[in-house]
């Protein structure tokens, strides 16, 4: 997917999201994005609604690292980056959003991240790209773009600022370790 | 996701051996790791069904309680193991007392010893992490780390870094791993450091650590961005060090005339406990200049992170064996 691509399936998921109403009913929706990329796509989705129907959401990042069940014996160490949601999430819709599904492992632990922050009325679940691949009985509630993937590649997802450009890529070469691709 | 570091250590035993991205790689956790204790459920699952032991051959209140802290809010299970309970006051050594204790099945040792080298000695014989808690006069990581994290929040609401502070560490630095944590931490982030302390418990030799030294604290007063005041230590000085304890707090007490000759934004420093009226008064110590409190704060973010990082690295590598 090229940089194009990637800003029209945004579009498409924040639609989705204002078209399925329950996420704008009730309290402010509060869009949590899994670091790095899903934070990025929070944003992104937060300002397209913004200037669709002038609503301010609450934008927070998930840092899921202290989560993982491979926290400790990884291969090799991460440096978590940090929570930041200066919000409460108690009672209110919550849209987490990743960039990439795959094994359903990092939603595993964003579910469990969330849990520890408060209580929030439900929580639905949002990806730029479903690759398919799961372990976890995990389903995304909004998908920007379904990827049929061979296991063995690999998904980037290049988002700016992190990235020098927009884009999605399929890699076939791929490291021989298993995990999700984020 | 994020940076993935060199991060390799099990054991954390001295500042002196780790690289400047080593200690960034901590302070970068800790800040991390910091928001776990704003929360109403302060704790975090990454080292579930770990187990740490508290090796404490030296009394501590605030670093034994800070690593327990540290230890529980990363949801490892937490031993506390005191001298003066234990089978050394029967005459164990060292060595025998850690064995046995990791027969059990313990990921991590702290280990606090009078003698200097104890906790490096401790990692070359057992299959657990090993972190220094402070070993003689030696070094005390955790405390030059947790020092370096106060400075660097406070550098960022300043617009300033690390490299651009100079930092006094006033006291007995002769007996102090707290000023030798210190000065290794700090020279290694560029920041300029000035020992200042009585002849006798400042020696000059540190000029060849790259430190500056002086005897006369009001010299230097005018200059400093941090002023790190160390504690007498009554139990670790073995002769008349100093005339007096009145002529020590003379010239080498800080105290709010002092205080007001320092820069308007200087940062007031102590690892704690504090011996008020000695080396520092209570209305500095208590004042808006004084970071001791946050100092505390941050100890338990910074021995999360150490945990995170040595107990993750010791996982692997016990794995990989």
């Amino acid at each position: 997917m090229a940089a194009d691509d990637v800003a029209q399936t945004v579009r498409q998921i924040s639609q989705q999201i204002l078209t399925a109403g329950e996420l704008m009913a009730g309290g402010t929706l509060a869009l949590v994005g899994i670091r790095r990329r899903g934070e990025i796509l929070a944003q992104r989705i937060a300002a397209a609604i913004y200037t669709e129907t002038n609503r301010t959401l609450e934008v927070g990042a998930l840092d899921i690292t202290m989560y993982r069940d491979d926290v400790v014996g990884n291969r090799s160490i991460i440096i978590p980056m940090g929570t930041e949601m200066n919000f409460r999430i108690d009672d209110r819709p919550v849209l987490l959003l990743d960039d990439v599904l795959h094994t359903g492992r990092s939603v595993r632990a964003a579910l469990d991240a969330l849990v520890d922050f408060g209580r929030p009325r439900f929580i639905r679940l949002a990806v730029l790209v479903d690759r398919g691949g799961r372990e976890f009985p995990i389903s995304a509630d909004f998908v920007g773009r379904r990827l049929e993937v061979p296991d063995k590649s690999r998904v980037r997802v290049s988002l700016k600022p992190i990235d020098s450009d927009d884009a999605v890529f399929v890699e076939s070469t791929t490291p021989a370790t298993g995990g999700d691709s984020r | 996701m994020t940076q993935t570091t060199t991060w390799t250590r099990p054991h954390l035993l001295t500042l002196e051996e780790l690289s400047r991205e080593e200690i960034f790689a901590v302070l970068d956790t800790a800040q991390a790791l910091k928001e776990v204790s704003t929360r109403s459920i302060k704790k975090v699952p990454a080292l579930r069904g770990k187990v740490v032991v508290n090796l404490f051959f030296e009394d501590s209140t605030r670093t034994r309680t800070s690593f327990r802290l540290a230890a529980q809010r990363m949801s490892a299970d937490v031993v506390d193991f005191s001298v003066s309970t234990s089978s050394v006051s029967k005459g164990e050594t060292l060595v025998d007392t850690a064995r046995s204790i990791v027969a059990m099945g313990v990921d991590a040792i702290i280990i606090r010893h009078r003698s200097s080298g104890a906790p490096e000695v401790l990692s070359r014989l057992v299959q657990c992490s090993v972190i220094n808690a402070g070993d003689g006069s030696h070094e005390h990581p955790t405390q030059g780390l947790l020092d370096l994290f106060t400075m660097r929040e406070a550098c960022e609401r300043r617009g300033k870094k690390i490299s651009d502070l100079h930092v006094a560490i006033v006291g007995d630095i002769a007996n102090s791993r707290v000023a030798r944590s210190n000065l290794w931490a700090l020279s290694k982030l560029g920041a300029k450091v000035t020992l200042v302390g009585p002849t006798t418990l400042c020696p000059s030799a540190f000029t060849e650590f790259g430190a500056h030294v002086t005897h006369d604290l009001d010299s230097i007063l005018g200059e400093v961005d941090v002023i790190n005041m160390l504690r007498v230590q009554f139990e670790r000085l073995t002769s008349a060090a100093f005339p007096s304890v009145r002529e020590y707090s003379r010239y080498f007490g800080l105290n709010e005339e002092r205080l007001k000759r320092c820069r308007k934004d200087v940062l007031v420093l102590h690892p704690g406990p504090m011996n008020r009226g000695l080396e520092i008064t209570s209305a500095v110590a208590d004042g808006e200049k004084s970071a001791i409190l946050r100092q505390v704060s941050n100890g338990l973010a910074v021995r999360m992170a150490v945990l995170y990082l040595c107990i993750g690295a010791g996982s692997f590598q016990n794995n990989a064996s």
